[in-house]
């Protein structure tokens, strides 16, 4: 199929035939300088902070601890390490408000700075390049990095899988289409060259031959840097595409940039490429030029209730109130505070939420932004979420279905496929919250699969029970029976024994 | 720690498009042919508008009332204006008052309510207003009338056509006409030819004609520059229109290439009658038209061919209104075998 960003510009507009085109509201909090977080008092480190099972805390209350310094170790094949974020003294291992709408509790290591924010001694390859591929892996796995665009999986993992299945085109994500958010895109206008190295180190990590990074053409400043940056290297193509929400979901992009569609029962690896975000591609290039772990990561403050947005290098594990006071405070007082972009990002139960890996920005939205909160009108059929849907659903049947309390009517709709991109609610006259309807059937389809397979695993070991008490019952009834047979030959035996004796006697009886 | 408003799901932002201001919007896209053919037809056309519009908003009210969910709100969606406007622009501009209100009936209460209000009903409420009124009053129905300008000589005043709506004044029998398409009926059942009867009308058709007819037909280029601004403001989109105007005239050039005494010119088809203002604002309604771009294709394309076949060959000289209402009885049909092919899939969703 044919790659639409490998065409003339004005004509890549118009053969995009998905998503929306909100206010992108990216500017000028792009054009400001990127300021550093001040060390707050404390930092919340939680042990999961990526896709896979909780890191496993390898230190203890009390003890000293260096910028960089491994706190706790991957537990599992799909894990990550989670590394001390400045220098200073854990004082605490406990649980503490997840950034999650539910604000639920989750363990976390609680680090007190010290101030110095010394490192530790690292001693990265003098030429990354000359290593065997999987040497990359491996330290990148060490280094805790995860797919910085939010979606936090294991980064080795990945690159893994890449190498396993051989890809041939690593396709890099600089696309940042959620409105407000500009962290890529600053990343991409300061270190360029860092982005760029940490491409090629990808590229060498999974043996392909070709990288095409995608950049939404509102960022002309990034495409430029990445541009120069990659002058040198031809493998590293820079490839700017439509502005066009979400233009930033892999497989979005992948379809955009090569022509390929991911199968629906298949990863991105079964069309032969893999999608890494810019920002992990420039944590990669931390890890392995500087042997720095993921301990800090770009963060936009922004939103019309924040006083002076803009975007900052923050220590994983500051809270979203830290940022959001070194930024003036809130002006106002604001309808909704989200982690992430406004089309996917996740409300905030509360802003003593730590600042995670996945952290793209930090968003107090006023009600004008967000719009007005009305009900949910009548669906007039107007269609429009089924022009705006980027995996061609019927947004409005399968909200008829699931209005109907039939999540397998929506599920056969093509359920599993709704990439939660939001741009059905975005475009709904009648403000029907489609996306929200969508993640509560996939909820209720896990939980109907998950009750299915427990009925099923008891319907097993019931049957396995039956039977196995029918064989005990059989063979106690065979050993009964045995005995009782033995029983019986043997009285046979004796009384044929006895009747020979007699016999005998009888003979001897009748000779003598 | 501050306390924050409770969670809501994403998506934070909104396009701002609202149910409201898609009605509006339609509306603003009908004014101008509404405006010329209150011009064009004078006073009674004016009062026959309001009788029919204020019928219609009464009966929402009601039946939102009844229906327990009233409310300012629901009824300034405008949803029950548009249809009571779309209404009134086909039906003869000196119809009595009563007409007005029946058709009202038909189209709020029958076509919409009864079925669950906004949204719910499978077919277009105005066309079953206007099918129902034609069935049902045949004479009024089909009575038109000249074009009598406002204030012109000749043209009933205020007080002649408060007579003539409300009070059953027989229209002037000098005002009197017919239609292009009921001329052409008309004769053929005289036995005369198709070409010899558009001649005796003096009529081409033409669009913005000074012709008999209702509010909606005589005034066909402004209906179809509403049209092209709905298209521009992406209220709705090219398919139906054009897949109903070819529905249209490809069998009428056939036919007037083969035999032009017995079937009109594609270009007479396309600017009499209903056909502009069915292909932009009757069958694009949303509720009632296909949701996938290919079910639109085959919606207007039905359309256009129906309306087509019961203009030339039923006893009706105007059959867009009961087209569309064969057309929307397959809607779900046509929705549920055009599924567009998802992302990642070989074929479409399977129907079912």
């Amino acid at each position: 199929m044919l790659a639409v960003a490998t065409l003339p510009a004005w004509l890549q507009r118009s053969l995009i035939r998905w998503g929306v085109h909100p206010d992108d509201h990216k500017r000028p909090v792009a054009d400001l300088p990127v300021e550093r977080l001040p060390l707050p008092a404390r930092l919340f480190l939680p042990l999961q902070q990526h896709v896979g099972a909780p890191a496993r805390p390898v230190v203890k209350i009390g003890d000293p601890v260096l910028k960089g310094q491994l706190l706790a170790e991957s537990a599992a094949n799909i894990s990550a390490p989670v590394h001390a974020s400045t220098s200073g003294r854990i004082v605490d291992i406990t649980t503490y408000p997840a950034p999650h709408p539910s604000g639920l509790e989750q363990p976390v290591m609680v680090l007190e700075p010290d101030g110095e924010d010394r490192w530790i001694d690292t001693s990265p390859p003098t030429d990354p390049f000359s290593l065997p591929p999987a040497e990359i892996g491996r330290i990148v796995s060490a280094a805790g990095v995860v797919g910085m665009g939010g979606a936090t999986f294991p980064s080795a993992v990945k690159l893994a899988l890449g190498l396993r299945v051989q890809v041939e085109i690593l396709i890099v994500n600089g696309g940042e289409c959620e409105p407000y958010l500009s962290c890529d895109d600053r990343l991409m206008r300061d270190d360029a060259e860092g982005v760029v190295d940490g491409i090629r180190l990808a590229l060498h990590a999974i043996g392909a031959q070709e990288a095409r990074v995608g950049i939404e053409n509102n960022k002309p400043e990034a495409i430029a840097a990445m541009q120069q940056a990659a002058a040198p290297f031809p493998e590293v193509r820079i490839m700017p595409v439509p502005a066009q929400y979400p233009m930033g979901s892999d497989k979005q992009l992948i379809q955009v940039l090569t022509g390929r569609e991911v199968p629906f029962d298949g990863r991105a690896a079964d069309a032969g490429v893999l999608v890494h975000n810019v920002g992990t591609c420039h944590a990669i290039h931390q890890a392995v030029r500087l042997g720095r772990p993921l301990v800090e990561r770009l963060v936009t403050v922004s939103g019309g209730a924040v006083e002076r947005p803009r975007n900052l290098v923050a220590p994983i594990g500051a809270t979203a109130q830290d940022l959001f006071d070194y930024c003036g405070g809130l002006a106002s007082a604001p309808a909704r505070v989200i982690m992430g972009g406004p089309m996917m990002g996740n409300p905030l139960a509360t802003t003593a939420s730590p600042v995670i890996k996945g952290t793209s920005g930090l968003l107090a939205l006023t009600q004008e932004e967000v719009g007005e909160d009305d009900r949910a009108g009548p669906c007039i059929r107007c269609a429009s979420c089924v022009s705006a849907c980027p995996m061609n659903l019927l947004p409005l049947e399968m909200a008829a279905h699931i209005r109907s309390d039939d999540p397998d009517g929506a599920f056969h709709l093509g359920l599993n496929d709704c990439i939660g991109c939001g741009c059905c609610s975005y475009v709904c006259p009648s403000a029907i919250p489609l996306s929200h309807y969508f993640s509560y059937a996939k909820g209720a389809l896990a939980a109907n699969e998950r009750s299915k397979l427990k009925s099923e695993s008891i319907k097993k070991l019931t049957a396995a029970r039956l039977e196995r008490q029918e064989r005990e019952a059989r063979e106690k009834a065979e050993a009964a029976a045995r005995r009782k047979a033995e029983r019986e030959a043997a009285k046979a035996r004796a009384a044929a024994q006895a009747n020979a004796v007699t016999t005998k006697a009888a003979t001897v009886d009748a000779n003598a | 720690m501050s306390t924050l408003p409770h969670p809501n799901h994403a998506p934070h932002a909104h396009s701002g498009v609202k149910v409201s201001r898609i009605m509006a919007t339609v509306m603003l896209a009908l004014t101008p042919a509404t405006l010329f053919g209150f011009t064009l037809f004078g006073w009674p056309s004016i009062l026959l508008w309001l009788v029919t519009v204020g019928a219609c908003l009464v009966l929402e009210v009601a039946c939102l009332r009844l229906a327990g969910r009233g409310g300012p709100k629901t009824l300034w969606d405008g949803s029950a204006l548009l249809a009571g406007w779309l209404l009134a622009m086909t039906l003869p501009p000196f119809a009595p008052w009563w007409i007005g209100v029946l058709g009202a009936v038909a189209t709020i209460v029958v076509a919409k309510h009864a079925y669950g209000g906004l949204g719910q009903n499978p077919f277009n409420p105005a066309m079953v207003g206007r099918v129902a009124l034609l069935i049902s009053f045949p004479l009024p129905m089909t009575t038109w009338v000249q074009p009598a300008p406002l204030f012109a000589a000749g043209s009933p005043s205020l007080i002649d056509s408060l007579h003539i709506i409300f009070s059953g004044t027989a229209v002037p029998d000098a005002l009197t006409s017919a239609t292009l398409l009921g001329h052409v009926k008309t004769e053929a059942t005289r036995g005369v030819d198709a070409l010899h009867a558009v001649m005796s009308l003096g009529a081409d058709g033409s669009g913005l004609g000074w012709h008999a007819g209702s509010l909606g037909e005589t005034g066909s280029l402004l209906v179809l520059a509403g049209g092209l601004f709905l298209l521009a403001r992406r209220i709705i989109t090219w398919h139906i229109p054009t897949s109903l105007l070819a529905g249209l005239a490809l069998p009428a050039a056939i036919g007037h290439a083969v035999a032009p005494e017995l079937y009109l010119s594609a270009g007479a088809h396309l600017t009499a009658g209903a056909a502009m203002l069915g292909a932009f604002f009757i069958a694009t309604d949303l509720v009632t038209s296909p949701a996938t771009s290919a079910g639109r294709l085959i919606f207007g394309f039905g359309c256009g061919l129906l309306t087509w076949v019961i203009r030339t060959f039923a006893g009706f000289p105007e059959g867009l209104a009961f087209a569309v209402l064969l057309m929307n009885a397959g809607v779900p049909l046509i929705d549920r075998y055009t599924r567009p092919r998802i992302y990642g899939h070989g074929q479409p969703a399977k129907a079912g």
